[in-house]
């Protein structure tokens, strides 16, 4: 079984298969109540991340709140 | 700096409203650019305010492990007020708006669509389009713009919560460059008018809210300073004082000298 290749925050990165986007965040030691996932430019919401599998040159946002005016 | 002055009796004032919920302060803060989070916190804290600003941006998958701005700030306590900084098209804009409120705290976005680099002037254009459609999909929509009254008109036509003229550029701290236009934004509009942007100390906040605008959102005025507690407590009574004086109803302005003190009854 070969590894999925992906992008992540714009850098690539590999991922065990089969994976779905709630085992990428535990793979990068992310809290999913933390961050918010955006997947090919499509927000997945919370209860989703379980369910959606991750395919090879899927695109993955994870953004967070950081300080700014 | 102690906490032992008493704020200002704004006891006749309203609270501001905006998209619903009221506030006591009229006093926003941003949260970028700190020392460091425990000097923001304190800043915050010193300055009174309710509403807090914060960006969206990519986890720093290098330094996961950093703390997240919200193990500093309480959704409970603050409205964490998310900006759409940095981006350059409304399409941009609406993208990073839905994945503010995809972090669960509000349907508040703080609109910025900007379009020079050198200035971070607004584009006009893009900002009212972003408006639109961020109306449309449920936001409560607070527009960072210029101080023209057309551009602000229409924000308020596309249903803005609030509108968010500019002092002068962001960052400049260079005050209030078109106390005019800010007067006459805010006698045309009927949602709040805040000025967002370009204060750089307490008499540029002062000299704003005497314009009789609902609010100021400053942060650069904060974080820059040589003592960001300080300037936070010093902008906190700027605002509330030049918000009362702005309900007191300034003197008139006289080109010649009227005496203070009686002219019967001098000496002959």
């Amino acid at each position: 079984m070969t590894d999925l290749n992906i992008t992540v925050n714009g850098e690539p990165h590999r991922i065990a298969r089969p994976a779905t986007l709630l085992d990428l965040l535990s793979d990068l030691d992310l809290d999913p109540r933390a961050v918010v996932v955006e997947l090919n430019r499509e927000i997945v919401r919370r209860p989703q991340l379980g369910e959606t599998s991750l395919a090879a040159g899927d695109a993955v946002e994870l953004v967070h709140f950081v300080g700014g005016g | 700096m102690t906490a032992t002055l008493p704020t200002p009796d704004t006891a006749l004032d309203t609270p501001l409203t905006v998209g619903g919920r009221e506030f006591r302060s009229r006093l926003m803060v941003g949260t970028g650019k700190y020392r460091d989070n425990a000097e923001m916190v304190r800043a915050i804290e010193a300055s009174g305010a309710e509403i807090v600003t914060v960006a969206v941006r990519r986890v720093d998958l290098d330094r996961r492990k950093e703390e997240s701005i919200l193990h500093h700030l309480s959704p409970e306590r603050f409205l964490l007020l998310a900006n759409t900084a940095g981006c350059y098209t409304a399409d941009e804009a609406v993208r990073y708006a839905r994945l503010a409120r995809e972090a669960g705290f509000n349907q508040f976005v703080k609109l910025e669509v900007i379009g020079d680099r050198e200035t971070l002037l607004p584009d006009t254009e893009g900002l009212l389009q972003a408006a639109s459609t961020l109306v449309r999909e449920g936001f409560t929509v607070l527009a960072y713009t210029n101080d023209d009254l057309v551009t602000a008109l229409r924000l308020e036509e596309a249903g803005c919560a609030a509108v968010m003229p500019l002092a002068s550029p962001i960052g400049s701290g260079l005050g209030l460059l078109n106390p005019y236009g800010i007067r006459t934004i805010k006698r045309r509009l009927s949602v709040p008018v805040i000025v967002d942007a370009g204060v750089g100390t307490a008499s540029d906040a002062c000299l704003t809210m005497e314009q009789g605008v609902d609010g100021i959102l400053m942060n650069t005025a904060l974080a820059e300073a040589k003592d960001p507690v300080a300037m936070a407590w010093a902008m906190r009574w700027a605002v509330d004082a030049g918000r009362a004086a702005y309900l007191a109803g300034r003197m008139p302005r006289r080109e010649v000298a009227v005496p203070s003190s009686p002219v019967k009854g001098m000496l002959g």
